[in-house]
């Protein structure tokens, strides 16, 4: 126990008086939170629309007026031919060229009916399908005014509804940033903890001073732990800090309990700095431990259903992201905040977790040899 | 010489195909001062890493302070300190904090760390740097306070490797004093250096040659079996042999 | 004459360097093939296999129907019945279901005689995107069981909108993500390559050597920076290839122009590299700043995932700095819109600016070092 002690104090001076290296571990990630959570939104506003109206009447200026005045499209130009219109959305001046055809109110009013083109960017499918949502809702709301004062129309007929009453539970709002500053948190003590722990050992082997280490009689599990624990205590702090912004700065609702979250996140610091000290063992450079380091980090984010969600994936994506701690974090971390999950909802994925860290540990203490071979 | 605290025989290391340290058999004995010379790439350093526990031997044998080097390594670095070829102390540390570190880990009393690290300041004449980084201290001195740190669990054994690299002569000069000193409390001194002159310090030499001893001995009957003055002509003779016959 | 030499066996001492360690060498060009061989299937936005709860209080004709017609419609899987808003509360919060939807009783009786009827949608508004999105689909579904099952009086149809998806008519988002991936992989890549070229020569004392030498600051940095654009050029190569033959992305621009583009790019990200490399004073230090720094925030203000246009503006302003954005723009537009030089020449602008700012501001950074 004194043996680990006297490893921790040496470990904490060298952090903390390592200049270069404070601002990053202790000002980047909030940074980053506290800018980037406010960038991640899927909302579709202010789209750039271009008109095409060949018609030039008063009921298609009509039409053309409920698309401006919907607070949904900017009107950014007319074209007057479809390769112009290519043109346009080919330059990005818009995401969106409504054509009305030449003869659109005579149609209108001797058949009933006419067709108005939509020419819809889509080289975003998911804005894509918002857009067109939106010109739905817009004409739907103008063929309402406008079916009754066409001919045929029977007007009275009954008409059946159905009305949809929707609620959403927890964020009836749909604030996207109470989504994911829990998961930017995550990622945010995720790299710190694995940069600075897959950095740390191959470091000392680097500059030779593990040698000097492993001529004492120091145990092996004392090594490994005497390294851990400073960024243990450093990545628990990161993440207290960061719950404080999402509390203070962010208005994160927090419906579960602290207790949960910091027993989880005790686990999966674990996690995650056994993985770090097991990369730093098996390399022989800080430069190769970075380079997995990273593998592995670009990985576990981008595959941690963070920004999309994980059931978009194929079945096998799906299975594999079973082994990502970074997915079962970002989940908890959702959950217990969000909807005040209880130990028992989330005891897959914190079973998960805790098999992973003891899995990490072993091997790195495993790993770790005093006496190479 | 008294019972042997090192013992080898045939140990041999291979990297591969390639023989670092080829078949060396020697013992030393206790409170002896006992160099292991060599060329760069001679094989001082693999088969200092074997002694010291820190490598494993591919055959042969050896015991260090009654324990073999195979099966026994953490009751070895027990009774053994160690000064490693590259700079062995914490750069980014003060002095005074190594000091406490290593003393730490080798389970001394907080009394003792601090009553040790007190006097060997003191002797060493770093009282005035003691809390500066490491980083800020010239070479020489920083290579005698590894050679105190690695002292300080006062150990039956101590290797050093190579030293003196790169320090200049006044403070090498006052290194192989304090080596002395040393080995007068009895501890045996295990040293490697390419410093031809610092054999003449040693109690006995071996001479290694591409993984090979090429000869062991005091270092003046080694000098006079082979008709040569200094040690430098002798190592130039073993290395290429029959470069100073033909004259 | 002596100088040109002595500055090409600088680059070739570079290259030895890089390829002398397998296993580095191995990482730097096995990664990005692999990250986009994984993410380019695994990062989708489709909605799909939705688990929804139905709770249907009235077993009838109706609630039978509109039931059917959901579950059909293979956007969602029945995960269960619940009998509670306590059930649904637990099941969201273990995650086991995402929507409830729920018939109150005699909704039949209720659409004949009143001619309307209320169905209640609750979803998980934890995750707002899927649950706008679920939320939606559902309406959809019920409003076309609506108009299929309403007896069809001839009613004029007034405006019809014909839509028309261009560049994407399947809606796919691989052909966003794609394009993202390579814009990300090959910045972080690059980046990471050059950002300890400079520090690791500063820890390991071998900066002396290079600066007592004949070589000019300038002929030093670009000596650096010059292998791995090389060697970078594997990575674009791969990176096309796989984004082309595998996920099928279209090139329906000159794939000319978008290599040409690709080299300015990772030309950029390797300046940016070496710029973080001349300001940093060691590896770690280097390393976590061109990993951590640039990780997130070319992930989430380039556009790869979160539209820029929907961001607040001030972080608009700000993701003008990442250049994955503008190389995002440009391998969009060339690869999906066919677009040309002529309408790119702004982004491309930036990038170039971009590059001889970083490689200026290196040169500055490291030759201070000089004196
Ligand atoms: N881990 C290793 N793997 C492969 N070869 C090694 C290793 N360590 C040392 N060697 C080789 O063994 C030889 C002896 O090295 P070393 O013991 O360091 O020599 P010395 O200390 O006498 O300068 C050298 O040729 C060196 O390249
Ligand atoms: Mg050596």
């Amino acid at each position: 126990m004194r043996v680990i002690g006297f490893l921790l104090q040496k470990e904490f001076l060298q952090i903390f008086r390592n200049k270069g290296m404070l601002p990053i571990i202790f000002i980047m990630p909030f940074i980053q939170l506290v800018i980037l959570s406010n960038a991640a939104t899927f909302d579709v506003r202010n789209v750039p629309f271009n008109l095409q109206d060949l018609d030039r009447t008063s009921l298609s200026e009509r039409l053309s007026e409920q698309f401006t005045g919907s607070g949904y499209f900017q009107l950014t130009g007319e074209s007057s031919t479809s390769p112009q219109a290519l043109d346009v959305l080919v330059g990005r001046n818009a995401d969106l060229v409504l054509v009305i055809p030449e003869g659109f109110e005579k149609e209108l009013m001797r058949g009933g009916s006419a067709q108005v083109q939509l020419i819809i960017n889509a080289e975003d499918g998911f804005s894509a399908g918002v857009i067109q949502g939106y010109t739905n809702d817009i004409i739907t709301a103008f063929n309402r005014d406008l079916i009754p004062q066409l001919p045929g129309s029977a007007v009275g007929a009954p008409r059946q509804t159905i009305s949809v009453r929707s609620s959403a539970w927890y964020n009836p709002e749909l604030v996207y940033i109470d989504y994911m500053v829990p998961g930017i948190l995550v990622v945010l003590v995720t790299l710190v903890g694995l940069f600075l722990s897959g950095m740390n050992v191959v470091r000392e082997k680097e500059i030779g001073t593990i040698d000097q280490i492993n001529v004492t009689p120091m145990k092996r599990y004392q090594f490994i732990t005497g390294k851990l624990l400073p960024f243990w205590i450093i990545g628990l702090g990161e993440l207290t800090l960061g719950l404080i912004i999402a509390r203070f700065a962010f208005h994160v609702p927090m419906l579960g309990s602290y207790w949960l979250i910091y027993l989880v996140a005790g686990i999966y610091m674990l996690v995650v700095l056994g993985m770090g000290l097991l990369i730093s063992t098996l390399t022989e450079s800080q430069q190769q431990a970075m380079f997995i380091a990273w593998f592995f980090m670009v990985i576990f984010t981008l595959m941690s259903g963070l920004f999309t969600a994980i059931e978009s994936m194929p079945h096998w994506a799906q299975n594999m992201t079973m082994a990502n701690p970074v997915r079962h974090f970002v989940d908890i971390m959702r959950r217990v905040m969000l909807k005040g999950s209880g130990i028992r909802e989330i005891a897959t994925p914190l079973a998960i977790l805790t098999a992973d860290a003891g899995l990490m540990l072993t091997l790195a203490v495993n790993r770790y040899r005093k006496v190479s071979d | 010489m008294s019972e042997p605290v090192i013992h080898t025989e045939q140990l041999t290391r291979k990297f591969g195909e390639f023989t670092a340290v080829d078949a060396i058999s020697f013992s030393v004995g206790e409170g002896e001062v006992f160099g292991f010379l060599g060329a760069n790439g001679a094989g001082k350093t693999t088969a200092m890493k074997m002694l010291t526990g820190l490598l494993l031997p591919t055959s042969g044998k050896a015991a260090v302070a009654g324990f073999d080097v195979f099966t026994e390594t953490e009751s070895i670095k027990k009774n053994i300190g160690y000064m490693s070829q590259r700079f062995s102390l914490y750069d980014d540390l003060t002095a005074r904090e190594n000091i406490r570190f290593f003393g730490g880990i080798y389970g001394l009393s907080s009394a003792s760390i601090q009553e040790k690290s007190k006097a060997l300041l003191s002797s060493l004449d770093l009282l005035p740097v003691a809390d500066s980084r490491l980083s800020d201290l010239p070479l020489g001195w920083k290579q005698k306070l590894a050679f105190s740190v690695a002292l300080l669990h006062e150990p039956k054994i101590v290797f050093l490797d190579e030293p003196t690299g790169g320090v200049d002569p006044m403070t090498r000069r006052r290194f192989w004093d304090m080596i002395y000193e040393a080995a007068d409390r009895g501890v045996t001194v295990f040293v490697t250096t390419h410093y031809m002159d610092e054999a003449e310090y040693c109690d006995r030499v071996s001479i290694m040659v591409n993984g090979r001893i090429a000869a062991l001995d005091t270092p003046t009957a080694m000098k006079d079996s082979f008709g040569v003055t200094t040690m430098d002509e002798l190592f130039i003779r073993l290395v290429r042999p029959g470069a100073g016959e033909g004259i | 004459m002596k100088e040109w030499s002595s500055f090409v066996g600088f680059v070739v001492k570079e290259f030895y360097h890089i390829f002398r360690d397998r296993r580095t060498a191995a990482i730097l060009f096995g990664m990005p093939v692999i990250q986009l061989l994984l993410f380019g299937y695994a990062i989708r936005n489709e909605i799909q296999e939705v688990k929804i709860g139905i709770a249907d209080l009235s077993r009838d004709a109706v609630s039978q129907a509109i039931t059917d017609k959901i579950l059909s419609s293979g956007t969602f899987v029945l995960v269960k019945n619940p009998q509670s808003h306590s059930e649904i509360q637990s099941a969201f919060r273990s995650g086991a279901m995402s929507e409830a939807v729920i018939f109150e009783p005699a909704s039949d009786r209720e659409i004949q005689r009143e001619g309307s009827m209320d169905i209640q949608v609750i979803t998980d508004g934890s995750d707002p995107n899927v649950s706008r999105i679920i939320t939606g689909y559902t309406a959809s579904v019920i409003r076309d069981y609506l108009s299929e099952s309403a007896t069809t009086v001839d009613e004029p149809k007034g405006v019809v909108p014909v839509p028309l998806m261009m560049f994407n008519p399947g809606l796919k988002s691989v052909y966003l993500f794609v394009p993202g991936l390579m814009a990300l992989i090959l910045m972080l890549v690059s980046a990471l390559m050059t950002s300890i070229s400079i520090t690791r020569e500063k820890e390991s004392g071998t900066m002396e050597v290079l600066l007592v030498s004949s070589l000019k600051p300038i002929q030093i940095i670009v000596g650096k920076v010059v292998p791995y654009f090389l060697l970078s050029f594997i990575n674009v190569v791969s990176i096309l290839v796989i984004a082309s033959l595998v996920f099928g992305v279209p090139c329906r621009g000159s794939v000319l122009l978008l290599m040409a583009e690709s080299l300015l790019f990772i030309m950029t990200a390797l300046s940016l590299g070496m710029f973080i490399s001349t300001i940093t004073s060691s590896q770690q230090v280097a390393m976590m700043i061109s990993l951590g720094g640039l990780l997130l925030p070319t992930i989430l203000l380039s556009g790869f995932i979160f539209p820029v246009a929907s961001m607040p503006l001030p972080l608009q302003v700000i993701s003008n700095v990442i250049p994955a954005k503008w190389y995002l723009i440009i391998v969009r537009a060339i690869m999906l819109k066919g677009a040309g030089f002529a309408v790119l020449w702004q982004e491309t602008l930036v990038l170039a600016v971009m590059t001889v700012v970083l490689i200026g501001a290196s040169l500055r950074n490291f030759s201070e070092r000089l004196e």
